[in-house]
């Protein structure tokens, strides 16, 4: 396939592994985390891990767009989809994530609701049109890659005259969850978590440029690479990452050159910009309540809230307690450090955020990495 | 004119005179399930003509027929297929061609079929008509025959059009002794053709997934292919179609059976171009996409390439490779050594595939 297979290259990939074990020095170790979800199931599906170091590891970050949604939001989503007059559309892996009880979108799905999986939020528009009598919400999440969308749904929903439309909005913020994980005490204080430089999103940055992590780099001083997502991509920047680390330098690189620019898609960030604003606190599952890390939508657009619209309570829940899937998303924990993991929590059955999409730490870890554990 | 009316009436009425069922715009009523004449009509003038054969002719309760000395297999099947007609077959040659290929997944020679329908109410006789014709060109082309059956009607949307369960039984060759659990390390593992036509053809049609592709399902009768098999190589361990979970999930469940682990390699999976695009913006994974028309075979090394080149010279096994091997492993896990030359677990599919967000 063009286009993808050049990135995919196994005698390209032996090259640059060759590359970093040469080049990694071996009296000490690279913690690297990989911020995106995307990377972490590239670097599962094809598994990476076994062309690294044993001195070079990955750890998987908070940006795997269902993982990092809290409990008390997916209970809203849940409560709204029961409403009889509600169609609640969602992206497909946000169905399975379970709240407290076990319950799901899809579960619900399996009792009545109106629950339909969507790929696109031109989806929702039309099922709105198809539906006059009914209400559609869109269940949007996802990171800065998903929010333009939205913005569009929105802006196209007002553009119709749709009454019946609205969104409940959960998009969050990339740069904020950033240095929310490197002010944690674990990191910054402590010293618990040795982080020594982030691969850096790919399609998150098509959007928001790689001018934001500069930040990081200098305040933190650490190495940020962006990368693609394809397996060639992420071999090539732990490389980047590791002559950085090894030259003390601490600066954004780009790799992923063929989409990303300094600057990002003016466009995109306008459009965002005219529907969006800052929210002052929302919650993550893992990093807790992180300031001016999400948003919601302008007064203007008040008519296509779906909080406005059907007065959504601000609910809070507490993971389940056994769960570790904040630990997890912070980077202090891994997947097998969890005392119900592969155990109770299953992708058959599961109990945190982390094993529901292939994206999540734990759900990849069980799915693609579980023998490296027992070989 | 009064006693002119008894004249018209007698010419109007033929003796024997059954108002046809109408193909054409009728409708499944629940009295086509009720035992009544209607039924008897359905039965008479569609499945009996469509499946014609001396024992299904007997009409009975029961077909009644002779069997051979030997081993006999016996397999069964429900089909729900939504959109009921895609690009390469029907849910009618699906239904005919997924219990004949579970049977041959012995070793065995298909006999013969039965067919159960449930169909609901107001399901459009016209489309009832072509399936069960496709059931019947299906069944005359693989060279078995349909010998009993059964209809029932529920109410509308207590079905989704029509559903069909059919069994199968066939007899399996002296000498051969295929079963999921008797795979050995060091055994070779090979597929008959490329993976995912069949799933990929099927999605192409659904509702909420708006996109062309030109892949038609595989659907297809796999008990030639096996004959020639099992004649080339009689000592094939496991034969499995991978059809929902596809080759991921047939594989596990051979290596948790028998014990053992696999390794596969990426790079000798045949997949079709047209299915990994697919499958790439879908966000789905060509390993876990069902398969209709193929099959999974586990054989000793020695006679992996005569087993091969058995499998190539038939029409069904064109596209056929060696795709692993299996291997010990006390956790039984199905690995993959990638075409990217990392390593990882082929786990069992959790669920329905889901679409990715990113």
């Amino acid at each position: 396939m063009k286009y993808i297979d050049e990135f995919r290259d196994g005698a390209l990939a032996k090259k640059i592994a060759a590359n970093i074990a040469r080049e990694v020095n071996s009296h000490r170790h690279y913690h690297l985390m990989e911020f995106c979800g995307g990377h972490t199931h590239a670097i599962s599906r094809y598994g990476i891990p076994a062309l690294l170091p044993d001195n070079v590891r990955m750890i998987h970050g908070p940006g795997c767009p269902v993982c990092v949604l809290p409990v008390g939001r997916i209970e809203n989503a849940i409560q709204l989809a029961q409403q009889p007059e509600v169609i609640l559309c969602s992206y497909g892996d946000m169905l399975r994530v379970p709240t407290n009880h076990g319950i799901s979108l899809l579960k619900i799905k399996a009792q009545g609701a109106d629950v339909r999986m969507v790929y696109s939020t031109a989806d929702a528009i039309r099922i709105a049109q198809q539906n006059p009598r009914r209400q559609v919400v869109l269940l949007a999440i996802g990171f800065e890659t998903t929010t333009p969308p939205t913005a569009i749904a929105i802006k196209q929903a007002q553009a119709l005259g749709l009454n019946n439309f609205s969104v409940f909005c959960n998009h969050v913020l990339t740069p904020s969850a950033i240095s929310h994980i490197l002010q944690s005490p674990e990191i910054r204080q402590l010293g618990w978590v040795p982080l020594d430089g982030f691969i850096g999103p790919a399609h998150v940055s098509t959007i928001i440029g790689s001018q934001p992590y500069e930040y990081f780099a200098e305040e933190f001083q650490k190495p940020v690479v962006i990368a693609g997502f394809e397996p060639l991509d992420v071999m090539q920047a732990i490389l980047m990452l590791i002559r950085q680390i090894n030259q003390g330098r601490a600066e954004v690189e780009n790799e992923f050159t063929r989409a990303v620019t300094r600057e990002g898609n003016l466009k995109a960030q306008h459009l965002v910009a005219e529907v969006f604003e800052l929210r002052r606190l929302f919650e993550w599952r893992g990093l807790g309540w992180v300031p001016y890390s999400a948003l919601q939508i302008k007064v203007a657009f008040a008519d296509f809230d779906a909080e406005k619209r059907f007065h959504i309570p601000a609910l809070s829940i507490a993971d389940h307690k056994a769960c570790e899937c904040g630990a997890i998303l912070r980077g202090i924990k891994q997947p097998q450090d969890c005392k119900i993991f592969g155990t109770v929590c299953t992708p058959d059955n599961p109990i945190g955020s982390c094993m529901v999409s292939s994206e999540g730490a734990c759900a990849a870890y069980y799915s693609y990495g579980r023998f490296r554990r027992t070989a | 004119m009064p006693d002119e009316k008894p004249v018209r009436a007698a010419k109007m009425t033929k003796a024997g005179y059954v108002r046809p069922i109408d193909f054409k715009n009728g409708r499944v009523e629940m009295t086509h399930g009720g035992g009544g004449r209607m039924m008897m009509q359905l039965i008479d003038t569609l499945f009996l003509t469509a499946f014609d054969n001396d024992i299904l002719r007997q009409m009975n309760d029961q077909a009644c027929f002779c069997v051979p000395a030997g081993r006999m297999v016996m397999s069964t099947d429900s089909h729900v297929v939504s959109p009921l007609f895609f690009p390469g077959g029907d849910i009618g040659s699906l239904s005919v061609h997924g219990t004949l290929n579970d049977v041959a997944m012995s070793g065995a020679r298909p006999l013969y079929l039965s067919a159960s329908f449930i169909l609901e109410e107001g399901f459009p006789l016209a489309d009832l008509k072509r399936i069960v014709e496709s059931m019947a060109q299906t069944a005359q082309y693989a060279g078995i025959s349909i010998i009993t059956g059964d209809t029932k009607v529920v109410e509308q949307g207590k079905g989704d059009g029509v559903f069909i369960t059919t069994t199968g039984v066939g007899i399996v060759p002296d000498g051969i002794d295929i079963s999921a659990e008797r795979a050995k390390p060091g055994d070779k593992i090979l597929v008959s053709g490329t993976l995912g036509d069949h799933g990929i053809a099927i999605l192409s049609l659904r509702e909420n997934l708006t996109f062309h592709t030109t892949i038609q399902s595989d659907t297809a009768a796999l008990h030639e292919l096996v004959a020639a098999m099992v004649h080339a190589v009689p000592t094939i361990h496991v034969l499995r179609d991978p059809t929902r979970g596809g080759l991921a999930t047939t594989l596990n469940e051979i290596a948790q059976q028998s014990g053992v682990g696999m390794m596969l390699y990426e790079s000798k999976l045949p997949i079709r171009e047209q299915v990994r695009a697919a499958c790439e913006f879908l966000g789905f994974d060509p390993l876990y996409i069902a398969n209709e028309g193929k099959l999974v075979a586990i054989c000793p090394p020695e006679a992996a390439d005569a087993l091969l080149q058995a499998m190539r010279a038939h029409p069904l096994g064109s596209d056929a490779a060696i795709i692993g091997e299996v291997i010990e492993d006390p956790h039984h896990f199905v690995q993959m050594e990638t075409s990217f030359g990392g390593q990882r677990v082929v786990d069992w599919l959790s669920g329905e595939q889901l679409p990715r967000i990113c």
